[in-house]
């Protein structure tokens, strides 16, 4: 379990093949990655700022993905989430999720996307024709978070 | 507990709109709660009031766990407030 804040980009290839390697139970692996568009809510964007809470991501995170691991087979996981100014195109975060089959892999990678987009302490500025402004919390992220409550029992 | 200090730390449109990313604050008496703090803070006026109003949508967390208003403070804690997150 591996948790990386940083301004650097990465490598999804080389990070799953370092995760591959290192368990032969592993049968199955989950990625996403969120990607900076060029366009939010009508304007157009030109560059974003990440700001974080330095310490309380890292461990909001690591409590996510042990939430993860309590309600699905994870044998790895990998989060890294980029801060400071990224330009549209450029890659913001990746979820590596493996597992022994293909069922928990894809859940718990979804799962740890949604809560991350909800709990983990990242604030965007984003730049548009019309200035610098704070991107606003989406309710469709609280509805996303919702279907993981009510699955849980 | 009067006289406890605790770290407070602000973050995104919040720390601009306050100016400030940090202070040390010795709560004053009855103030032992999350949510006596933001009254407390509100109390200040001007954007404080504005920025810590009931109505306004603010998130916080102490030491760096998510936390609800009737958590209880104590000495040495570093509380933080911030708007909804938006990573990922």
């Amino acid at each position: 379990m591996n948790v990386r804040v940083q301004e650097a980009d990465f490598d999804i290839a080389a990070e799953i093949a370092a995760m591959r390697r290192g368990n032969p139970r592993i049968g199955a692996i989950a990625s996403f990655i969120g990607v900076v568009r060029d366009i939010n809510d009508g304007d157009a964007v030109s560059t974003m700022t990440l700001e974080h809470y330095p310490g309380m991501t890292e461990k909001s995170i690591g409590v996510i993905i042990e939430q993860a691991r309590g309600r699905w087979e994870v044998l790895d996981a990998l989060v890294i989430h980029r801060v400071g100014t990224l330009k549209p195109t450029d890659q913001i975060v990746l979820v590596v999720v493996a597992s022994g089959h293909r069922g928990d892999a894809f859940a718990a990678c979804e799962f740890i996307m949604d809560y991350l987009k909800t709990q983990a302490p990242f604030w965007k500025k984003e730049v548009t024709p019309q200035g610098a402004r704070w991107v606003d919390a989406r309710t469709s992220d609280d509805a996303a978070l919702e279907r993981w409550r009510q699955g849980s029992g | 507990m009067s006289g406890a200090t605790v770290t407070l730390l602000y973050f995104a449109r919040l720390r601009e709109s306050l100016g400030l990313a940090r202070e040390e604050l010795a709560l004053p008496a009855g103030v032992d709660t999350l949510q006596a703090l933001r009254v407390h803070l509100a109390a200040r006026g001007g954007a404080w009031a504005e920025a810590m109003a009931p109505a306004r949508k603010l998130r916080a967390a102490v030491n760096q766990t998510l936390a609800l208003d009737d958590t209880a403070l104590k000495a040495g804690d570093e509380v933080a407030f911030f708007p909804p997150v938006t990573g990922g």
